[in-house]
């Protein structure tokens, strides 16, 4: 199984595929520091809108690493599925489309084996990617902006909210962002992985993922109340955020953020059990038509 | 009995006049004692209580250096200092001679009996329009200051002295202000939708914005450096 595992991620790490995700979100990163160091304060003006009128505020200082990785994060996580698709969606159509699946399961390995060593190569890649991503998007951020206090813009309800979390409290709540956004991806790559049990070739489903999470997360963010009763909360992509939620502080009775606290731990854990429920459910259904499968190329 | 009636009815004006005088000196009191201090460098902490803004309370550096020179600044992170802040040394309020002294009669504030005093500028264009005091005359204290602004709306002011009273100097200030509505556009923060809405109650707040600094000490008159109010 291990050495099956090294193989997969030696495959993986040998397309030129692989490495276009990591330019792409350098590239991302780096556009989005150079236009908050340039003109940081005109986003800052943009979301404070009238609080600047009744306060003052040292935009730099909000202006600081972490804050740069939250925003960055905030448009980041909706790209990065497809680049997991990219790779995920390749799987088991890409050595169809060479002639090599045949060749593969000559070998001593049970079908079953081969799917979860495959998946799981897929995991390692995507979290990998949200390593390069906290690299790039966090340290280096910390490193051009600084440290300081993290301000949140949010929209609770009908109602817009601005929470203030104290630099002390910030690390941890990015590393189960991240570990969040691992599991939240990894849905991407399994389902990326059963599309790619029906074809013969990678493009089809790279993009049927793609398309399926474009679709399902335009109805995640539309707000009509029979969708968001009856559709949303069947759908993955409704939890692909739920990241954000780690950094939603509770606050006490006068407004005061509480420190170390979730203000609503319950719907992250619901999030993460539905998530891990759609990973195995989805995992479930690829063995199963694999191992029926009959393989002609 | 020409004469009773005469000064009866002139016991008014008289009475009216003498009230005038007593206020405006009520008023040069309070100010004199603010006189003595020519700047001083506080530490405080700073609790602001809006509907829309969750923050923490701030360990804060109040500055201030006669004439109107006043600054507020957070010693570490980042903080939320309300505009009309600046109005928190009342020093800085009662600088110029520029204004007619009324009196609005007695109060209570805090169970304190006061004097009422509302000083209207001289000069059209000065942002202030009106300012109310509240002075305790055993003391000579402003216990409350109400100042309604053009451009920055209006404040209450309500302060608790201890052991700088002496100079003027509260130990504990609540700064009332308006807040105007803060409404981020729908599909531009990509929110988590936990399911949560705020209760009724938070919804129903007052648009009524509240900061309370609590004055820990004061270094009185010892120079501070104008490079902290640019």
């Amino acid at each position: 199984m291990w050495s099956l595992l090294q193989i997969e991620l030696y495959k993986i790490s040998k397309r030129p595929r692989t490495f276009i995700a990591f330019i792409a979100i350098a590239a991302i990163v780096f556009i989005f520091q150079f236009a908050f160091k340039a003109d940081g304060e005109s986003y800052m003006n943009l979301m404070l809108q009238s609080v600047n009128d009744t306060f003052e505020i040292d935009k730099s200082k909000a202006i600081n690493g972490y804050f740069m990785c939250y925003i960055i994060l905030n448009t980041l996580l909706i790209q990065v599925p497809i680049l997991v698709a990219l790779v995920a969606g390749d799987a088991i159509s890409g050595e169809a489309n060479m002639g090599t699946l045949r060749l593969l399961l000559t070998k001593p390995v049970s079908r079953t084996q081969i799917i979860l060593v495959k998946f799981l190569a897929s995991f390692i890649y995507t979290v990998t990617l949200l390593i390069w991503m906290a690299i790039t998007a966090l340290f280096i951020s910390l490193f051009i902006f600084g440290a300081d206090d993290m301000i949140i813009f949010r929209v609770k309800g009908d109602e817009s909210q601005i929470l203030q979390i104290t630099q002390d409290d910030i690390m941890w709540r990015y590393l189960a962002a991240f570990c969040y956004a691992a599991i939240a991806l990894t849905v991407i790559a399994a389902l990326a992985m059963l599309l790619s049990v029906y074809a013969e070739n990678s493009i089809g489903p790279i993009i049927a993922t793609v398309s399926i999470v474009i679709v399902c997360t335009v109805i995640s963010n539309i707000s009509v109340p029979i969708i968001d009763k009856n559709v949303k909360p069947w759908l993955f992509t409704s939890y692909l955020v739920g990241w954000k939620g780690f950094f939603y502080i509770a606050t006490n009775q006068d407004g005061e953020p509480i420190k170390g606290s979730i203000e609503n731990w319950g719907a992250i854990r619901n999030s993460l059990y539905i998530l891990l429920a759609h990973i195995f459910i989805l995992l479930g259904i690829t063995i199963a038509v694999f191992k029926r499968k009959d393989i002609l190329t | 009995m020409k004469k009773i009636i005469g000064i009866i009815l002139c016991l008014p004006v008289v009475w009216n006049a003498y009230a005038q005088q007593e206020i405006s000196s009520l008023v040069k009191k309070a100010k004199l004692k603010m006189e003595s201090v020519n700047d001083y460098e506080a530490d405080g902490r700073m609790r602001t209580n809006v509907a829309f803004l969750k923050v923490p309370v701030a360990n804060v550096k109040v500055y201030f250096k006669k004439p109107n020179k006043i600054k507020v600044k957070s010693e570490k992170g980042i903080s939320f200092i309300p505009k009309g802040a600046v109005s928190i040394n009342m020093g800085s309020v009662l600088t110029d001679d520029q204004f007619t002294i009324i009196d609005a009669g007695n109060d209570i504030v805090n169970g304190i009996k006061v004097r009422v005093a509302k000083l209207l500028p001289v000069d059209d264009n000065s942002d202030v329009v009106l300012s109310t005091l509240y002075i305790e005359e055993a003391t000579n204290l402003i216990r409350r200051a109400k100042t309604t602004t053009r451009e920055n709306g209006s404040f209450e002011l309500e302060m608790t002295y201890g052991k700088f009273g002496g100079f003027g100097l509260p130990d504990k200030i609540i700064f009332s202000f308006n807040t105007k509505d803060y409404k981020l556009p729908k599909g531009v923060t990509f929110d988590f939708d936990d399911g949560k809405s705020i209760p009724p109650a938070e919804k129903n707040k007052s648009r009524k914005g509240r900061a309370e600094i609590v004055f820990r000490n004061y270094i009185i008159n010892k120079g501070v450096n104008e490079a902290v109010f640019k």
